[in-house]
């Protein structure tokens, strides 16, 4: 039989082998728990605006977010926000608490390299496409809308 | 009441996008560091194509808290900074609207990495 | 007799053996078995690659004590582990006095150290040999996949890597399990890229190594006591079944998988267990005492590894796998 050829029955009958999780349990956890984060996050922002009257909405979003970055990457060093995230999955990996999770672990993970190789260097080894993507997306975004304006 | 309603919008909406994420993970087996680069592009393009806006309206925290709103905030700074500066501001919108958040990963990411040790999964 | 499989004139034997564990390996099904329990994964170390190494030392410590002979009787250590140039065997080698080898096999280096080692006793260019290997949960997770605090789910066909070290000793002379064939096995890749299914990548080599051990040596499944692949999980062993079954040969309950068997199944590892600790615990645990009791007369012994590293993944590389198999039969005078 041809290689190509085994390897794709192979892969196939493969697939067909795999145990089959029912996938509602998560599912419904996801929703729940993601729901929650960011029903957390506008109460935050709601309550900056009630106790500080003077702050732009702008800056309570702002000050909002840093907080939930705040929390994830503290729950994400005493070793809480992996648990959370192995009950939840997309429920703390989509919300911006995720996005923290995401630097916060490989700082803490290869602390053992050093601050300069561990700590600085891997700190963006799954955010880093994250902030490129975002990056290029918005430079692509500008420019277009650049050249919109020129024409109206 | 009307706050009740409000809550009620930000957690179905938060909660809907958050599974979406998870049908993702389950149905194709991503990565969680490409989960986030598809909702970052989502959030861009919403925003690009005027969408997010309305979404973020009645959803609130619900469409901003999730990385989708990262992604809109650095369109809306680019388009706005082009407006304003021309030129330059493809360069500086993006990231100058979204300084907050990713100064704020970097710096608490530094701090907890400095405290605390990474623990081993039971 | 083809060239893959040798069959030992002499017959080492396994004068010695030490398994060490992490907490969580300590509460599985292999418990009551191991030498030693680490009470957490950092053994009073301040990193799990240190860690890992202190392990080895342990355990080969421990199997030369075991063996009643002296450091000074040692000819030669043949290790291997998982980590980027076998960092935890070969630094672990500069507490010894004696000469070292490093082998890798990725999870099958227990059979290919303890094949080597038996080969070059058995010829009599060494009287003492003793074999190590070992494996880390958190030193594997995060050459190999994630950070630990990441929060992620891992998916329903992973496994999970044992935090252990396995040792043994083999001499030409001494009462202990006599090692009588060892057979080496091609590498085979199916062409697997899925890095979480290690047991489908791995089958197909499996499969064809113990295809060529039953041919050369003329033994079928009943002349064994129990048949024991290495980290296959749940899924790999079933996988393995049916491609017995394909060649005509039928694996009864006198097959199982040490990856498969080694948790509770309350302890959330999904297909099971892997990693070189893996086999290498059981195997100097409780495979070794149940050769000593006389339960098993004979054994077929079959680990298996997955020889991936992260760049050829990210490069699009499918799995290569690799078996190698060794018949552990009971002291006889």
């Amino acid at each position: 039989m041809d290689i190509k050829e085994r390897n794709r029955a192979y892969n196939k009958y493969v697939n067909a082998k795999i145990p089959k999780t029912r996938p509602w349990p998560t599912l419904f956890n996801s929703f729940w728990v993601g729901g929650l984060i960011c029903l957390l996050g506008q109460g935050i922002n709601d309550l900056l605006l009630y106790l500080f009257p003077n702050i732009s909405e702008q800056s309570a979003w702002a000050y909002t977010l840093i907080i939930l970055i705040f929390l994830a990457a503290l729950l994400t060093g005493i070793g809480v926000y992996d648990k959370l995230g192995k009950f939840a999955g997309g429920g703390t990996i989509v919300p911006i608490t995720g996005f923290s999770n995401s630097i916060t672990s490989p700082s803490v993970e290869f602390k053992s390299e050093g601050i300069v190789y561990g700590i600085c260097v891997k700190m963006f080894t799954i955010a880093g496409p994250v902030i490129v993507f975002g990056v290029l997306s918005s430079a692509l975004v500008g420019l277009i809308y650049y050249i919109v304006y020129l024409f109206i | 009441m009307e706050m009740f309603i409000d809550y009620l919008w930000v957690f179905i909406i938060g909660g809907l996008v958050c599974m979406i994420g998870e049908l993702l993970i389950i149905t194709t087996n991503i990565t969680s560091a490409r989960i986030l680069v598809t909702f970052v592009l989502v959030g861009v393009f919403l925003e690009a194509v005027g969408l997010f806006d309305y979404i973020s309206d009645f959803a609130g925290a619900g469409i901003n808290v999730p990385i989708v709103g990262f992604g809109a905030s650095l369109a809306k700074g680019a388009i706005g900074a082009v407006r304003s500066q021309g030129i330059l501001g493809i360069f500086t919108g993006g990231l100058t609207a979204t300084a907050a958040g990713i100064s704020a990963a970097i710096i608490f990411a530094f701090i907890f990495a400095l405290i605390f040790h990474s623990h081993t999964k039971k | 007799m083809k060239y893959d499989t040798v069959k030992f004139r002499r017959q080492p034997k396994i004068i010695g053996s030490y398994s060490i564990v992490g907490p969580k390996e300590g509460k599985g099904n292999f418990k009551d078995y191991f030498d030693y329990i680490m009470k957490n994964d950092l053994f009073g170390e301040k990193t799990f690659e240190k860690a890992e190494r202190k392990m080895i030392e342990t355990a080969i410590t421990g199997a030369i004590q075991k063996s009643k002979l002296g450091m000074k009787d040692i000819n030669l250590l043949v290790a291997g582990d998982l980590l980027n140039q076998i960092i935890s065997s070969s630094y672990a080698a500069r507490a010894f006095d004696f000469p070292y080898l490093g082998v890798y096999g990725a999870c099958s280096t227990m059979a290919e150290s303890i094949a080597v080692a038996s080969i070059l006793v058995d010829a009599g260019y060494f009287e003492n040999v003793v074999c190590c290997t070992a494996s880390h949960f958190s030193t594997a997770e995060r050459q190999y996949r994630f950070p630990l605090e990441l929060g992620n789910q891992r998916p329903p066909v992973s496994q999970w890597t044992v935090t252990g070290a396995g040792s043994c000793v083999i001499s030409q002379k001494g009462k202990g399990p006599r090692i009588t064939m060892a057979t080496f096995g091609k590498v085979i890749d199916w062409g697997i890229v899925d890095v979480n299914n290690m047991g489908a990548a791995m089958a197909p080599a499996c499969a064809q190594t113990m295809l060529s051990h039953f041919e050369n040596t003329k033994t079928t499944p009943d002349d064994y006591d129990l048949i024991v692949t290495g980290d296959l999980g749940k899924l790999g062993s079933e996988i393995l079944i049916d491609l017995m079954e394909d060649n005509g040969i039928k694996l009864g309950l006198n097959y199982n998988d040490c990856g498969q068997m080694y948790f509770r199944r309350d302890q959330n590892t999904l297909c099971g267990a892997s990693g070189c600790g893996c086999c290498a615990t059981v195997f100097n645990s409780y495979l070794m005492k149940k050769l000593q009791d006389g339960q098993y007369k004979r054994i077929l012994f079959m680990p298996t590894g997955a020889l991936l590293s992260t760049t050829a993944t990210q490069q699009g590389e499918s799995i290569p796998g690799v078996c190698h198999a060794i018949v552990v039969e009971a002291y006889e005078e």
